[in-house]
């Protein structure tokens, strides 16, 4: 249940006190930067520039000797497997702030996202401490997850002489969390479990254009009558009223009427940003589809294009288009 | 000779829920608080209401309503669809139910967990199958399932056709905001919004950015429309409906008509623009203030030059040095509008309208003989002109 509203603006009031507020001292890493550690987390990552892992190579590069990955910034100021341990009393104000949220029911907490910056590249020797800052607490906020508050924490990270060598901001979610949906059925044999587009249901008006997609082609609607083009096609020719309806076969060849590039929200099964199109057929009728092989930058209204039958992985098939060669 | 819609109707009540992201109860209760409410301000009895109207997208039953308000017999009820369409449609029904006789007080209302229910911009989905699914598989699969990638596809040409641009759609959400920092019923109340904000706010769907993206809300609102004899026994000063009409147009689709050669235009719009004026024997220059609906930024500039306020691509420039501000030359959505104040498929833009003709809105501009009303775009939809009675 939400909090009545005496309640929240009393936790809200409570939240407020905490930024701005560090969540205690610096934290010093318990090793300088080294090369072991450097190694260890090139081999993880499958990163082989011989600026972090060849002496002699880095000597001759612009560093003119080993480096660490800036990504590592965080792995120098890590507190080990203490980190994994649960706690009964908070030891620092994040704990304390997550408790507090945890008291009022807010007992879910995701990581939504995080940020790095690097001033300047860390050397074998650098010795790191970092100092984490409560940044920020949002007002509360609806999601798909439950209602919460997001925090981010701002850790400085510092330099044996106090210098800031780097920052990292990082977001999580506590919130109450809503009633889950229902888990989707198993996919049945031999389907992926990953979703794919949503196919269109097939009914009376539009299952024979689906089925020649299916077979490789590419049909617009014809009236047998009067000869009329159709997209999309209809139960009755709007020309002259037959209900003998055919089609024919598209060249593909079009130009682009319209376009939106799709970013927000990202529906699985699509790959985003999804470049939707209107496009005007040489036929005549104009059909709604994606342009790929082109960067979305690169699309503009008036350019050409060419149809193509595409299959999905999971074998949907349906037309989109490319920049025509 | 016909009735026709011209000066048979009046707004007599308004009620509405606060507006929130988490409401925490039924969506009926939202209905039958904000129709309570607007029974009040009426100042009459629930047992005198004898008429309902909402959308087909609402979920609550009039019956529902009906027996928790406690209102009696009802001899007329309808619905309308095309979601937003429906904004001005609902009343388009109410005024035909009074002026033939039909009602003599009828509620208009719409209620919807819109934030922390069902959400329109999680997209249509292929889940259940509906007589309209097959509308909406031309779409699907490549990935237009939002109303924002629908606007955007109409934006993008728009742009393309009339040399609009970002700062132009800026326009409308900073001029919107601006009127809902004034508004404390308002979700962004207090909020300032600048052209820094908007312009570095994330796309949803090229051209549209976020802040050219309405809201999604919780929340209800009802009003009650009579006769206007009995209007003037209500308790509040009454808004004379002074037109109203109601249209869709040729190789229209919901939401998608993409297939008219000139998407850059809303001929549904025009012809509801054309009929309204001509009922209300009123032109665009005799308007003081204006509640366009704007689920989207664009769909602002749109409607500008349908009903006539400028010509076409030309709202770009209609909208600019502060038109649409409380001073401006037509104070538009004074509310906050559904970017800025709430998403209530645009019935909030009625109570605000009736707010203007009463002279009570937080952005009450000096003049208000007059206020256009209008509902959502690229579907079947309605207009209509609010006026004083006396």
């Amino acid at each position: 249940m939400p909090l009545s509203p005496e309640k929240k603006q009393q936790l809200e009031a409570t939240l407020r006190e905490f930024v701005g507020k560090p969540i205690g001292p610096p934290y010093q890493g318990r090793d300088a930067v080294n090369e072991p550690m450097i190694r260890q987390w090139c081999d993880a990552m499958g990163d082989t520039n011989p600026a972090y892992l060849d002496p002699a190579a880095a000597k001759e590069s612009v560093h003119g000797g080993i480096v660490a990955p800036p990504t590592m910034l965080q792995a120098w100021t890590m507190h080990g497997f203490e980190m994994a341990k649960g706690y009964d009393e908070p030891t620092n104000e994040e704990q304390r702030l997550h408790k507090i949220l945890s008291e009022h029911g807010y007992t879910g907490v995701v990581g939504t996202n995080t940020a790095q910056g690097y001033t300047r590249y860390l050397r074998p020797g650098d010795s790191v401490s970092a100092e984490i800052v409560i940044e920020s607490i949002s007002e509360e906020k609806a999601t798909a997850l439950g209602i919460g508050y997001f925090i981010v924490t701002r850790t400085s990270f510092r330099d044996q002489d106090g210098e800031e060598v780097g920052w990292m901001t990082f977001r999580v979610l506590k919130y109450i969390p809503a009633q889950q949906p229902q888990a989707a059925a198993d996919a049945p044999a031999g389907q992926p479990a990953v979703p794919g587009r949503i196919r269109a249901p097939k009914g009376h008006d539009n299952a024979w254009w689906w089925d020649r997609v299916d077979e490789g082609t590419f049909p617009i609607q014809k009236c047998n009558a009067c000869g009329t083009l159709h997209h999309p096609p209809r139960p009755m020719c709007s020309a002259c009223r037959s209900q003998d309806l055919g089609w024919v076969e598209a060249s593909g060849r079009g130009t682009l009427h319209s376009f939106t590039v799709i970013r927000h929200p990202q529906f699985p099964g699509y790959d985003f940003p999804i470049v939707a199109a209107l496009v005007d057929l040489e036929e005549g009728t104009r059909i709604v589809s994606n342009v790929v092989e082109c960067p979305p930058e690169d699309v503009h209204i008036g350019m050409a294009l060419e149809g193509f039958i595409h299959e999905d992985e999971d074998g949907f098939k349906l037309p989109l288009f490319r920049p025509a060669a | 000779m016909p009735t026709t819609l011209k000066d048979e109707a009046a707004i007599v009540g308004i009620g509405q829920t606060r507006y929130s992201k988490n409401s925490g109860v039924s969506e009926l209760a939202l209905a039958v608080e904000a129709v309570s409410k607007a029974i009040d301000d009426a100042g009459i009895e629930p047992s005198q209401v004898d008429g309902y109207c909402s959308f087909t997208l609402d979920t609550n039953d009039e019956v529902d309503i009906a027996r928790a308000v406690g209102t009696g017999d009802a001899t007329f009820y309808s619905r309308i669809g095309y979601g937003g369409g429906a904004a001005i449609g609902v009343m388009h029904q109410a005024v035909m139910a009074l002026a033939t006789g039909q009602a003599k007080y009828v509620v208009v209302y719409r209620a919807l967990n819109g934030r922390s229910g069902q959400r329109y911009s999680e997209g249509v989905s292929g889940d259940i199958v509906t007589s309209d699914l097959i509308h909406w598989s031309w779409y699907m699969p490549w990935g237009l399932m939002t109303p924002a990638s629908w606007v955007a596809m109409f934006t993008q040409r728009y742009m393309h056709e009339t040399g609009c641009k970002a700062e132009d759609l800026a326009e409308v959400a900073l001029a919107t905001r601006a009127h809902a920092v004034k508004n404390p019923a308002a979700f962004f109340y207090e909020r300032p919004l600048s052209m820094d904000d908007y312009m570095s706010a994330r796309w949803i769907a090229e051209p549209l950015r976020l802040y050219d993206c309405c809201q999604e809300t919780d929340g209800g609102v009802a009003v009650v429309v009579t006769t206007p004899e009995r209007a003037r026994d209500c308790k509040q000063k009454p808004a004379l409906v002074r037109g109203v009409a109601q249209a869709f147009g040729a190789e229209q689709e919901q939401m998608t008509s993409f297939y008219n050669r000139d998407i850059a235009r809303l001929p549904e719009m025009e012809l509801v623009a054309k009929n309204m004026w001509q009922t209300a024997d009123l032109t665009p220059q005799d308007m003081d203030a204006a509640i366009i609906y704007d689920a989207f930024t664009s769909i602002v500039l749109f409607q500008l030059e349908a009903f006539g306020f400028c010509g076409f691509g030309e709202a770009k420039d209609f909208v600019k040095d502060g038109a649409l501000g409380r001073d401006g030359r037509l104070p538009t959505n004074t509310h906050g509008g559904q970017l800025s104040e709430a998403y209530l498929h645009g019935v909030n833009g009625i109570a605000e309208g009736t707010r203007l003709i009463r002279g009570t809105s937080t952005s009450q501009p000096a003049k208000n003989d007059h206020v256009l009303v209008t509902a959502g775009v690229g579907v079947p939809t309605a207009g209509m002109v609010l006026g004083q009675l006396d």
